[in-house]
């Protein structure tokens, strides 16, 4: 263990951030899903109790017969606001007072930094690049984020949950954006922090970064494997496996899209145009790790090459 | 006027052997300014009487419904709130109070950002020197780098939470959908601000940073001169979006100066716009979500055709 290499990375002051990340991610995903999962223990407990559904006041806070349903913001919520924005100065001015913001040499355009790193949130897509071409990482997938997220809304067309933490009545909604925010995201800027080293290679968190290593491994395009030779037929042969994979994968999201008997009816109030959107942002996601598996198990570079674009 | 002097004519006949003094003749000229005087000592005591408190506080102080719900109503900074809040938002835990922190980062890096101003030229050379004066001779000036450098990323980690408790909470849901999609507009402008603000140091980091990142740009289908299909529609370094962004094929003064007008000028001005609506929708679109009683699934109305 090279541990003055990590506490290195874990101190550089432009890594503070990522570092709070580590622990405030875990923290608030753990506070949300507490509350979720008391009020599903309340929401197990009303439908059973169809008398006590009536009368329960319906919410996990406290609850007073007589007590007054909204409070005046002079002082009540002006008193909180007042007081985060205090000690969020106070953190502020600590954290500006002992550390310093970054300041390297000046610019040199002849001098390459290695590793030269984006800024830390946009980690992730720099992440994205070691298994997509700069196309598909660095444009089409931004791109497809912001209007995945604009999209939500659009597609979710489950009427429970509005305005309260839940998993049981939200369930398939919660996991895909954990999975697209937690691990695609945060998880992919954590390892293009921490593990990612010089040349952009992996060096395990207590490695040294060794600015000579070099790595024999040689990435083969699908159509190297199986043989294939001859331009027409390797894009037929990529265009094929690329939709074999949508065919498939849409198959299998389908099938989780209509799991249990309440999925269901909630796949009933969606308009075709809003199932195809879901499905079709889903498995571009989902493409994502499965380029991944591909290359760490099959050293697979592009599934489909052509004259003009490779994937 | 001519009255009043013939008024007080007879009164000096009257005393004819006293002869009033110098003094006294000032006091009689002085006495009613100090009349008037002691009128404004009297407001004094009591100041929230005057014209002037009346004309900056539109209504009274004492403790009653109608006076706090015009302290937020009559306060252009507080009148975003509604008079009152369902009363289980107020709880940390609901909230977790990502937004307004949110606003207030926006705020110190504005505020911040606006000093930084006074000691920054953005031209090639001259930049890192006005950063290294800046950190090194301004009073206070490190400490107003470092507080815009970590509230800017603070900003980023507090927009990131606040949109993870919104889906956390489901309130994307109607009839908030539109101002979901505004915020994610805002967490997009949040990250171009910061991502602008990194070339502007104009140091090795910042230089390789925006390097790395406007490279991406060249890859861009239609539009980039290495992207699919960019090249056989004619694009090349020095028309293509990159270029753009640029202001030139390589990261140089011209891309130190746009980095510079969108940082400081343009995306502030198109966030403020975002922001702006942001707000009013969250007003609009029936305050704060919740947390709202729970629906069971029992209970969902067929969908309206």
């Amino acid at each position: 263990m090279d541990w003055a290499q990590l506490a290195e990375i874990a101190s550089a002051p432009d890594n503070i951030p990522i570092v709070a990340l580590l622990f405030l991610i875990p923290f608030f995903t753990w506070y949300g899903f507490r509350q979720a999962l008391a009020t599903d223990r309340l929401i197990t407990r009303l439908e059973g109790d169809s008398k006590l559904a009536k009368t329960h006041h319906r919410k996990i806070e406290p609850y007073r017969e007589g007590w007054d349903q909204k409070l005046y913001v002079w002082p009540y919520l002006l008193r909180i606001e007042f007081l985060s924005a205090i000690i969020c100065t106070f953190i502020l001015m600590v954290w500006s007072i002992t550390l310093n913001a970054p300041l390297e040499e000046p610019a040199n355009p002849t001098l390459t930094m290695n590793p030269s790193k984006a800024p830390w949130y946009f980690l992730g897509l720099q992440e994205m690049l070691v298994y997509f071409d700069p196309w598909i990482a660095g444009v089409i997938m931004p791109t497809l984020i912001i209007i995945g997220l604009i999209a939500i809304p659009y597609i979710d067309t489950n009427p429970l949950g509005n305005g309260y933490y839940t998993f049981r009545q939200r369930r398939f909604a919660i996991l895909a954006f954990c999975f697209g925010f937690l691990i695609l995201w945060v998880v992919m800027v954590i390892i293009g922090t921490f593990i990612r080293g010089p040349g952009w290679m992996w060096f395990w968190p207590g490695e040294t970064w060794d600015h000579h290593r070099l790595v024999f491994e040689t990435n083969q395009d699908l159509h190297q494997i199986l043989g294939i030779t001859g331009q027409p037929w390797i894009g037929m042969l990529g265009g094929a496996a690329v939709g074999l994979y949508f065919v498939l994968s849409g198959w299998l999201v389908h099938k989780l899209i209509v799991l249990t008997e309440f999925n269901r009816k909630i796949y009933e109030r969606m308009t075709l145009v809003q199932y195809l959107t879901l499905q079709s942002l889903l498995l571009i996601m989902l493409a994502l790790p499965v380029k991944i598996v591909l290359r760490l198990l099959f050293r697979i570079k592009y599934i489909w090459v052509t004259p003009w674009f490779n994937i | 006027m001519n009255d009043e002097i013939k008024a007080s004519e007879p009164e000096s006949e009257d005393t004819p052997t006293q002869t009033p003094s110098r003094f006294d003749r000032l006091r009689g000229w002085l006495d009613p300014f100090i009349e008037k005087g002691k009128g404004d000592l009297q407001a004094a005591k009591d100041p929230k009487r005057t014209q002037l408190w009346k004309s900056v506080f539109r209504h009274k102080l004492d403790d009653s419904a109608r006076n706090r719900s015009l302290a937020v109503l009559t306060n252009v900074f507080l009148h975003l709130h509604p008079a009152k809040v369902n009363r289980d938002a107020i709880r940390f835990r609901y909230t977790w109070g990502m937004g307004g922190l949110s606003l207030y980062l926006f705020v110190v890096l504005t505020i911040t950002g606006v000093f930084l101003m006074f000691y920054y030229h953005p031209t090639k050379g001259q930049a890192y020197q006005d950063i290294m004066y800046l950190h090194n001779d301004v009073p206070f000036g490190g400490l107003l780098r470092n507080m815009h450098r970590w509230a800017a990323h603070l900003m980023i980690i507090t927009v990131w939470l606040h949109m993870f408790r919104v889906f956390l909470t489901g309130s994307y849901k109607s009839p908030r959908e539109f101002n979901w999609s505004v915020g994610v507009i805002c967490l997009v402008l949040t990250m171009l601000l910061s991502f602008t603000g990194y070339l502007l140091p104009d140091d090795q980091l910042g230089f390789w940073a925006v390097t790395v990142g406007t490279n991406m740009a060249r890859a861009t289908p239609l539009l980039g001169s290495e992207g699919p299909l960019g090249p056989e529609l004619g694009m090349t370094a020095y028309n293509d979006v990159r270029f753009a962004l640029l202001g030139g094929s390589i990261v140089d003064a011209n891309a130190l100066l746009r980095a510079y007008i969108w940082h400081c000028i343009a995306l502030p001005l198109i966030i403020s716009i975002f922001l702006a609506v942001h707000f009013w929708r969250v007003r609009k679109d029936g305050s704060i979500s919740g947390p709202a009683p729970v629906m069971l699934a029992s209970e969902i109305k067929p969908p309206r055709k």
